[in-house]
């Protein structure tokens, strides 16, 4: 699989503080490249100067093999859909869908075609004469992604594109996204703060941190095996106990929690000796269960979620968060009630100090 | 707030504003040359008004001064404007803001001495210009109103933000098809906007026009002034009149066009 | 293209802005002499020592700052609740309360004027009027107060329109907050919406109190002989004595004055963003 997109050291300083420090990146053909990051994390300043609306102070970027680094936007080969939309309000929707075959060299009729064509692939057909101001919130988005669409561009950059959607149009968005993209096969990078969504689309997710990439994985990868706290953190709920490695065996270590000094078996890889931090994810600890590491504690008290049930325990000084599937008529433990929280070994993930 | 409370708060100042106004409308249709008795509807001095030649002929000469320097206003004012909005930190940008502003903060009669003596410089030194009337107050004009047309579109433009250019050259457009496509239409209403500014402070300008006129170029607010120093007549009325008639009507025709264009924008669904 | 944007009103500003300043300068150090022009570029001092010296314009710009101190004062009473009510009122109705402030300013101040001649003449409608009471004729014209009236008329937009855009973005969950808390309606004003206002009161202020201090027209119309301010004056010496050198002086003097309350003004906003 060739890429499309490889960015090499990329930096980008304002002032004294760098919001890109020597990042690089990979981004495969026809694939969903999920930038996630917190604000300042530096994930729009990536997008923008992929798109070339700012330029790097270093650094290199090539597209399809093509240095594009110092290429101004209307000569690169990238087309971005802004979280605005940045729908043109003096022209209509096919004049704006269209807009950017002017300048492709792609005559009348032809552009006529096309603009028919990407209407209808974005469910907008007979939408062409209205004005964006006549649109919904919905319908202007569909519009910005047809108009980045139009050029076929070998790239396409999404910021933000569902956040100023509600709650239930958000993700038949998300569907409508990537059947479309699954059926042109474009790369798409597309920049979110919401883990969730880059969990749901992502073929591949890269968590940003402070202008650079924390990690660039699956988002089972990204889930399951966080490479630091942050990641973990990031990516979800999890509950974090200090601990130091003990022993190494064949695909399983084992350590002991700061607090009692219980044993816990692991099967990630962990220095001996070492001071680790011992995340897990709530939906992984089970009250009772078969799981291999047992830990004994007292209930704290729950929060109901629906579906779920958050079991507060508590053993010595720490407190777990235990996710409780509810809807099979198990038991409802109650405040002050002993119970054990169990895990498998590869529930519970190492991650370095 | 409660309507009552509302229109107590506004109608001392609205009666404030317009009071005068009404009452120099319905004298300008009296039959009496005192304004404070009514002795029948006449409309003598408008006849009058029109058959004022030297002032019909400074409303001439104001009119054409106004339009071609709120012409020069709004070029210089959109350049100004989009330099300070789009250009970025270039060289010398404080510099350009602060010089810009000056006439804005500026007293009229330091303004006005500070053209003529321009003027009077050029004339010594370089021969130009030839003589002070029509062209100086044109051009002392156009600097005075540029600046107030450079904050209008410089306010647009920022509150229009960069996307929808940033949109366009992300559509492969080159930048003077930006500026042309997107860009300008986008500014049209600050332009408008600016450059009916720029024409009426030109209309209305005394002081400016008083230092760098001369003798043949006399403006209508100068004779005006000259006018209004022996004595009001209800001619001042009558003209009044007629310029809040022509710019109601102006507004009236602005109103409508608005409502002509939301209407056929609804009727396309 | 870009070059040319810049281009072009830069060199505008620098030939009809920044050369006459320099010119102004160089001419209040000049003499006046019965030439043409009247003055004789040189190094005098003169005109800056009878600034200073001479009462008559020690008080003319002690003067100059009463007037436009108490037309800022006047269009703020007047303008702040006009400013207020507006953004209290309906939507749909505020663009029509605004266009009818700006009306007036659409037709011309002079003629505007020249109803409030007609107003506060000793034969004008006012006195006409007191007459049907039986009340003497009461002298308005040629009086401060009548141009304290003319400036405010003429003014009252610059006051309204700052005043209007920053209490119109202001956050009305902060009054709401403060009567939850039981804060009476006046308290709600002077604790909350006031002092949130100031910097739009200080924005109108400005713009009323920096012209008014260099207005000619208002006070050589309805002001008497006493209202001579920094306008008149340099008017005065520009066109009755034939002094340009003076009047140049007294405009170096004015900006000097004037450049200091914008200039902190200007400074402060640029410390805010």
């Amino acid at each position: 699989m060739t890429e499309t997109l490889l960015i090499e050291g990329l930096t980008r300083r304002f002032g004294g503080h760098a919001a890109l420090d020597g990042l690089d990146l990979r981004v495969d053909a026809g694939e969903v490249f999920v930038l996630l990051g917190g604000s300042g994390s530096g994930k729009t300043t990536l997008l923008r100067c992929i798109g070339g609306f700012e330029t790097p102070d270093a650094g290199r970027i090539a597209l399809e093999g093509v240095d594009i680094t110092a290429l101004p936007p209307h000569k690169r080969a990238v087309n971005t859909m802004f979280q605005s939309y940045a729908l043109f309000p003096h022209m209509s929707v096919a004049e704006n869908v269209g807009f950017g075959l002017r300048h492709a060299g792609v005559g009348k009729a032809e552009a006529a075609r096309r603009v028919a064509a990407l209407l209808k692939l974005v469910r907008l057909e007979e939408f062409g004469a209205r004005r964006p101001a006549q649109l919904s919130g919905g319908q202007k988005q569909r519009v910005a992604l047809a108009r980045a669409l139009a050029r076929r561009p070998s790239l396409l950059l999404l910021d933000e594109p569902f956040s100023a959607l509600d709650r239930n149009l958000r993700e038949d968005t998300r569907v409508e996204f990537l059947r479309i993209q699954r059926a042109l096969c474009i790369a798409s990078i597309l920049v979110t703060h919401d883990q969730e969504e880059a969990l749901a689309m992502a073929d591949r997710i890269g968590v940003m941190q402070a202008g650079q990439l924390a990690q660039v994985g699956t988002p089972e990868d990204v889930y399951e095996r966080p490479a630091s706290r942050f990641v973990a953190e990031f990516m979800g709920m999890a509950n974090f106990l200090p601990a130091v490695v003990r022993e190494r065996g064949r695909g399983t270590t084992l350590l002991r929690l700061a607090d009692g000094n219980l044993p816990v078996r692991s099967t990630c890889a962990a220095t001996l000796g070492s001071q680790v931090t011992l995340a897990l994810r709530p939906e992984r600890l089970a009250l009772g269960g078969a799981g291999e590491n047992r830990l004994e504690g007292i209930v704290d008290g729950v929060s109901y979620r629906g579906a779920t049930l958050d079991v507060f325990v508590r053993f010595g000084t720490t407190a777990l968060v235990v996710r409780h599937p509810l809807g099979n008529g198990a038991g409802v433990p109650g405040a002050g009630a002993a119970v054990t929280v169990s895990f498998a070994a590869d529930a519970a993930i190492v991650l370095p100090d | 707030m409660s309507r009552r409370a509302l229109l107590g708060l506004l109608l001392p100042g609205y009666a404030f504003l317009y009071l005068p106004i009404a009452l120099m409308v319905v004298f300008s249709f009296n039959d009496s040359k005192l304004v404070t008795a009514w002795s029948g509807f006449s409309v003598r001095w408008y006849i009058a008004l029109w058959n004022n030649g030297p002032l019909m002929e400074a409303t001439w000469l104001s009119l054409r001064i106004a339009a071609l320097s709120a012409t020069m206003a709004t070029v210089l004012g959109t350049a100004a404007g989009f330099a300070l909005a789009h250009g970025g930190p270039f060289r010398g940008r404080g510099a350009f803001a602060a010089v810009l502003s000056i006439p804005l903060v500026v007293p009229e009669v330091i303004f006005g001495l500070a053209l003529l003596l321009l003027f009077v410089a050029g004339q010594a030194l370089i021969g130009l210009p030839i003589e002070r009337g029509f062209t100086t107050i044109t051009l002392a004009h156009a600097t005075f109103a540029f600046a107030y047309v450079a904050v209008l579109v410089q306010a647009r433009l920022a509150d229009a933000g960069t996307d929808l250019e940033e949109a366009a050259a992300d559509l492969g457009a080159p930048p003077s098809v930006v500026f042309a496509r997107i860009t300008l239409p986008l500014m049209a209403p600050a332009l408008v906007s600016g450059w009916l500014l720029a024409f009426t402070l030109s209309l209305d300008d005394l002081v400016v026009a008083s230092f760098t006129g001369g003798p043949g170029a006399t403006t209508l607010p100068m004779r005006l002034f000259s006018a209004a120093r022996l004595g009001v007549t209800p001619e001042f009325y009558a003209l009044a009149t007629v310029v809040l008639a022509i710019v109601a009507l102006a507004l009236a025709g602005a109103w409508l066009a608005r409502r002509v264009a939301v209407a056929r924008e609804s009727a396309v669904e | 293209m870009r070059r040319l944007i810049v281009t072009l009103p830069t060199s505008w500003m620098a030939v009809f802005l920044v050369l006459p300043l320099a010119i102004v300068l160089a001419v209040a150090f000049a003499e006046a002499t019965a030439s043409v022009p009247p003055f004789a570029l040189g190094f005098n001092l003169g005109n800056f020592a009878t600034l200073v010296a001479d009462g008559f314009y020690l008080g003319t710009f002690a003067r100059s700052f009463v007037v436009a101190g108490v037309s800022s004062a006047l269009c703020l009473v007047i303008g702040y609740p006009m400013a207020l009510a507006i953004t209290r009122a309906p939507q749909a109705w505020r663009g029509a309360f605004l266009t009818l402030v700006i009306l007036p300013f659409w037709t011309g101040f002079l003629l505007r004027l020249t109803a409030w001649i007609g107003l506060l003449r000793e034969d004008g409608w006012i006195n006409t009027v007191l007459g049907l009471f039986g009340l003497g004729p009461a002298e308005m014209m040629y009086t401060q107060g009548a141009m304290y009236v003319g400036i405010a008329y003429c003014y009252l937009p610059f006051m309204i329109l700052p005043l209007y855009a920053r209490l119109s973005a202001r956050d009305v969950a902060l009054e709401e907050a403060a009567a939850d808390l039981g804060a009476g309606p006046w308290r709600v004003f002077w604790r909350i919406t006031w002092p949130l206002s100031l910097p739009g009161v200080v924005a109108g202020s400005l713009l009323v109190f920096v012209p008014a201090m260099g207005e000619f027209v208002i006070p050589e119309l309805l002001g008497g002989p006493a209202a001579e301010t920094l306008g008149r004056v340099l008017w005065g010496e520009f066109f009755a004595n034939r002094d340009w050198p003076m009047a140049s002086a007294l405009a170096v003097a004015m900006l000097l004055v004037l450049m200091l309350p914008v200039g902190i003004w200007q400074w402060k906003q640029g410390g805010e963003r």
